[in-house]
Formats: structure tokens, sequence, C-alpha cells
């Protein structure tokens, strides 16, 4: 199956690793993946924070570049979720676009990808993941068969972090208020890693983890998958 | 108490105050998720929840579709039944409208229950300029209006406080408030009965909202948890009834689906307490419908933003929004706060003002309302279309026009990305300007040595 791997544009400058994660894993699995370069960003920012005309242009940019792929594979449910969603609201025809849990599970048809990682994990499902996807719980029957992991669940999973994009930025004080209820939720778990397939919503959390040196690691779903 | 309407501010200015007060973020977090709790299981009896969603939205739908048709219907149904009609453009029409009918009354007192349209045109301000005091008879009402204080939630308005500051609030205001009061739910509760007791046996005049009219019979219907309504609407020898254009449903057969949405929707109940329905003037009583418009055809003829008036006022979106939870219903300055007062106050007053204009921010677009709403009202896609709608920041402007400029070719990314890597040591830990707002409480991410667009490229040409 050829697969091209849309690598959203955070991941790309911020997260290269989910990204090689994901080629060895979808590799590892028998797929002919393949990295579109002209590939830039979605759109979503823009739209979602009311750019409507350059989303617009970044989304048929996008369709152009995936068009003719059997499949798109994303390792964010958010952006797969705009592509999903939005685009076709916004007048773009939208490529088949998989989040990666999405694709694993119901495209290739596996749960066992014969990981291995030997750690107390907790898994945030993300609001794109969970409500524009409604990936349910593909992501954790993922983990259930990673060997030596211990996955343990997290109180108000389902509540938002408080990222949102620019959400962040425009409404400190309320993203904050909701982060720390969210790290004070993955504390209680005693977890030693935080996982999501959403980096943003985990750049978020992590970096509120980091600043207040609580040692809990954020790792995104592709790497734990891909490790052996 | 001041009119509410047109607060000062914005959201994140007065979201930000609020999430500091701890006893409100307590109060807040304890009555949404207990409320949220108890929604959850009895919508999860009902085996066609997502069928009466479904229908509940088509007959609103089809309902806003057809108004003109439906809204004179009802008006010829209403003076049928010996009810008088009158049509308000904004609030200030229907302010004097209801002034005027209190006046030829002769009466300088009126008895208020279920108005969200009332508090929305600011009536009891207005009253009370031309001498006519309004009291309220819904028990957190009467809370919030003793407190001399504003409604923060759709359902409970007084949501914001807990039981010992009610009770602090009645020894202060409450005349007639015994002296050894507990903040016993039980003692409060009587407290209030006793003083409203009086009040409904003493006033000839009342003024109601209405949940939903019924076009092809004319009758209005309201539900309630307290009974107080249905003293306010079969006591006084005047009735007014003040309603929204978009409260109507076209048959007595379109009821059945709301019943069922309503309650389980907002309290978490199977069947309110309490629901009244009344059509035209009955013996001894005369009886004025005021149909409001305030907006609402502006927001109707908006393509995107006219699923807004299928509202149905349950508040369900409030009490499982993150943003409600911690921001308060205060901090959206208006009589609808939460996820459906950030996309209904800006359309019905329209994006000028700077609070109006950071209202469609006012959430993470997480879909947690669009889900729990029993008429399925898309909130976050209705959110986006405004804030394509809103003026947007000079710098901000700027900010988004690079960005978009960068990313429309891949050799600009690329570039911006090697930019980025080689100076990644120089990014300073506290970032400045607007984007100090992320570094106040977070680290920033490390920046990688090299892109995965980078490292593609190496390993496909190795």
């Amino acid at each position: 199956m050829r697969v091209a791997l849309f690598i959203t544009c955070v991941n790309d400058t911020l997260f290269p690793d989910t990204g090689k994660a994901v080629v060895s894993l979808l590799r590892r699995l028998g797929c002919d993946v393949d990295f579109p370069q002209a590939q830039t960003c979605c759109g979503q920012m823009h739209v979602n924070t009311g750019y409507r005309a350059e989303g617009v242009r970044l989304a048929r940019h996008f369709a152009e570049v995936f068009d003719g792929y059997d499949a798109v594979v994303a390792p964010s449910g958010s952006c797969a979720a705009m592509v999903r969603e939005q685009y076709p609201r916004l007048g773009v025809q939208a490529p088949p676009v998989h989040d990666l849990s999405e694709f694993l599970v119901d495209v290739l048809e596996v749960e066992d990808v014969g990981a291995y990682f030997p750690h107390r994990v907790t898994y945030h499902p993300t609001c794109h993941s969970l409500r524009g996807l409604h990936l349910g719980d593909r992501p954790t029957r993922l983990l259930r068969h990673v060997r030596g992991l211990e996955l343990v669940p997290l109180e108000g999973a389902d509540e938002c972090c408080g990222f949102g994009g620019t959400f962040a930025i425009k409404n400190p004080a309320i993203s904050a208020a909701m982060c720390s209820d969210k790290v004070r939720n993955v504390l209680d778990t005693g977890a030693e890693v935080l996982c999501a397939a959403d980096n943003s919503c985990l750049m978020h959390i992590g970096g509120t983890l980091r600043r207040q040196k609580t040692g809990v690691r954020v790792m995104h779903l592709a790497e734990i998958l891909d490790a052996r | 108490m001041s009119v509410f309407i047109g607060m000062p501010g914005d959201f994140p200015a007065n979201s930000a105050k609020a999430v500091q007060n701890s006893q409100l973020r307590f109060n807040l977090r304890k009555a949404t998720h207990t409320i949220r709790g108890k929604r959850a299981t009895v919508v999860g009896e009902l085996p066609d929840w997502a069928e009466l969603r479904a229908a509940g939205k088509a007959i609103k739908d089809h309902t806003l579709r057809h108004l003109d048709r439906y809204l004179v219907q009802l008006e010829e149904a209403v003076q049928r039944a010996g009810g008088q009609v009158h049509w308000a453009r904004d609030a200030a029409e229907a302010n004097r409208i209801v002034t005027d009918l209190v006046r030829q009354t002769g009466e300088t007192e009126v008895v208020k229950v279920k108005s969200m349209a009332t508090q929305e045109i600011g009536l009891n301000e207005h009253l009370a300029e031309h001498g006519i005091t309004a009291y309220e008879t819904d028990l957190a009402e009467l809370i919030v209006q003793l407190g001399d204080d504003f409604p923060s939630h759709i359902l409970v308005p007084a949501i914001h406080r807990n039981r010992s500051e009610i009770r602090e609030i009645f020894l202060a205001k409450m005349g007639d408030a015994p002296a050894d009061l507990t903040d016993e739910p039980a003692a409060l509760a009587e407290a209030a009965r006793l003083h409203l007791r009086e009040r409904f046996l003493r006033s000839k005049v009342a003024i109601s909202g209405a949940n939903f009219m019924i076009a092809e019979t004319g009758t209005c219907v309201v539900l309630e948890s307290e009974g107080n309504g249905r003293m306010c609407l079969t006591l006084p020898e005047t009735l007014i009834s003040v309603v929204g254009i978009e409260k109507l449903l076209p048959t007595w057969r379109d009821l059945e689906v709301f019943l069922q949405l309503l309650p389980r929707s907002s309290t978490g109940e199977r069947m309110n307490p309490y629901t009244s329905t009344w059509t035209g003037s009955t013996e001894g009583q005369t009886f004025h419908l005021v149909l409001l418009d305030n907006g609402r055809t502006n927001v109707l003829a908006d393509e995107v933003g006219r699923q807004a008036l299928r509202c149905i006022r349950c508040s369900a979106c409030l009490n499982v929004c993150p943003v409600y939870e911690r921001a308060g219903g205060h901090a959206y300055g208006s009589v609808y706060p939460g996820p459906i007062g950030a996309i209904l106050t800006p359309q019905l007053r329209g994006l000028g003002s700077d609070l109006d204009a950071s209202l469609p921010y006012a959430s993470t677009l997480c879909g947690a309302c669009f889900e729990v709403c029993p008429v399925a009202i898309d909130i976050p896609e209705v959110l986006v279309d405004l804030r394509a709608k809103v003026a947007h920041p000079r710098a901000e402007r700027a900010g988004m026009r690079v960005a978009g400029w960068v990313l429309a070719k891949e050799v600009r990314l690329a570039k911006a990305q090697r930019l980025a890597s080689r100076f990644r040591k120089l990014v300073p830990k506290r970032l400045p300007g607007p984007l100090s707002a992320w570094t106040d409480t977070r680290d920033l991410p490390d920046i990688p040595k090299e892109s995965f667009r980078e490292w593609w490229a190496r390993n496909e040409r190795a």
C-alpha cells in the first residue's frame, strides 16, 4: 500500500522524532511510505483563528499535494480532523486522511505492532481525536498490546487540556488553569510518561510538566509504538 | 443593579480575574460536575437519545425556516383565545410596551418568573426608572436580585454562590428572614418560600417568559422546578409574557420531543416537576404576549450562525465546558453565558465591542458543547465562523500574514526551520510580547537540530 505521510508543520519543525517513528513503524508493518515534500500546513491555525482566506489557500495547496494517494496518514488527530471536518465547509476536496491509530486499527487491522516499552504510561485522548475523529479506544487498544507497558487510567481524561491553538495565547489565564488541573490528574496517576496522539497538546501539557519540574515525560503514541 | 448588557472589558480580562477567585472556582467545579454526571446518567437511559436529538434539531430548523408563517399563526391563535399580541423589534420597544402595560393597571409592583428575555433587554432596570418594582420569584433569581448581583448561569443563575453566601444575602437583604436562619438548604428554601408567598398573594401583575410557544393553539409553555412559576402565572390579574420569536414550535405534538430533551439535558431529571401551559386570557386574567426580536432576525439571516436559534436554554453546554467551569458566567458579560452565549450574544449584539469581539475566542474548540447539545448546535463551527468576521488586532494580523507566507511554499518553511535550528541555543526562556503568555507558565520545547523534512531528504538521498 502506498501511504503518504502528512507530518504536520508542528511535528516537522519541532517534533521530527515523531515523524521518524511513524515512518519506521509503517515500514515495519509493510507499507510503502512516501513523504510528499511540497507539503506545508493544513491551515488549521489560520482558519481557527479567523483568517479564512489564508487558511483556504493552505488547504488547497494541501489537497493538491496529497491528491492521488491511497491513504494519507497523520500523527495528529487535530490536523486529521481539520482536513476531514473543515475542508468540506471551506469548499476544498479533502484527501482520505487517517490518524495514525485509525490507520493501524482500521486499515492495516493490527493492534499488536510488536512494541516493547517497559514503563508506566497514562493516555490523554485529546479533544479532536475524541470528538472530531471519534477514535474511541483505538489508541489504548494499541497501547495495551505493547509489551512491558503498564497503562494507568487518567482522571478527567476527556477534558480539554486548555491548549486550543491560539487560545493558549489569547486566553492565557484560563488555558493555564485548565492545564494545571490536567497536570494534577497526570501526577495523580503516578505515570512516568504521558502519551497522546497530538504533539501540540503534549507541547502544552509537557511544557507545564517541565516548568513545574515534575519529571514526567510526554511522548507521542507513535514513539511508544515504535519502541522495541 | 445596573444593566448587565454592554458591560465593559473583554473575556480574557474578565476570566483572568475570575480564575483567581478560589471560592468561585470551587463552587463552579462542584456544581457543574454534579449536574454533568446526573445528565449523563439520565441521557444514557434513553436508547433513542440520538433520534430524539435529531428530531429536536429538525423541528427547530423547520420552524425557523417558516418562522414568518408560524408567527402569524401564533398571533391569530392567541387573539382568538382572548389574548393580545405585541411585536417588539428591539429592547427599547419591548421595555416601552411592557412598562405601558403595567402602568395601565395602576400597579407599581410586579412579580416575575422564568425570563431570560427580560434580562436580555434590561426590563427590571427600565421598570425601576418608571417607578415600578419587579420582584424575581425563581429562587436563584431571587438570590441574584437580593445580592445586587448578575446571573451567571442559564439554569442556575446563582451557581456562583454557595449556601453560606446565600444565608448572608438573605439575612442582609430579605426583610422577613428569620434571625436564626442557618445555611441548611431546607431552612434557606423555607425562608424564601414564606417571603415569596406574601408577594404572590399581593401582586396583581406578573411578567413571565416561556420555554415554548405552540403556533397551532397559541399556547405558551413553562417548565420549572419550584412551582413559583405556576403561582406567578395563575394568581395575578394581568399576565405579560415576553418571549423571543425563536421559541416557537408548530404543533402540540412537537412539544413531546422537547419535554424529553430539555429536563434531561438541563437538570438531569427525567421529567421536570412543573409544566405549565396557558392559552390566551382566562376568566379574571388579562393576557399580553410580547414577541421579541432584538436581533434574532439578523441571526436568522446568517447561514451558519442561525443554528444558535435552535437553543432551548438547557445549559448542558455550560455544565460541560472547561472554559465556563473556570471563567464563570460573569466573564461572558451577558445573560447568556458559556458556549451558547459565546455564539448567541455577539450575534444578537453585533461584534462591535471588545467584549463581543472576544467571545468567539472564549473556547478551545474542544467540542464538548456540541456533543451534549440536545438540538445539535455545532457551537465550534459557529465560533470559527464568527472569528472570521471579527476585526483582528494589527500585530496578530501581521503575524498571521507572515506565517501564511512562510507556509505557502515548502522552500520558505524549510528555510525558516533551518534558521530556527541554527539559532536554537539563542531562544530565550521567556518570550517577548503576546508570546510571553506561553512562557509565563510553560517551558518551550527544544528546537531540534534538524527538521523532519531535512532528515527525510538526507535519508532518502543516502
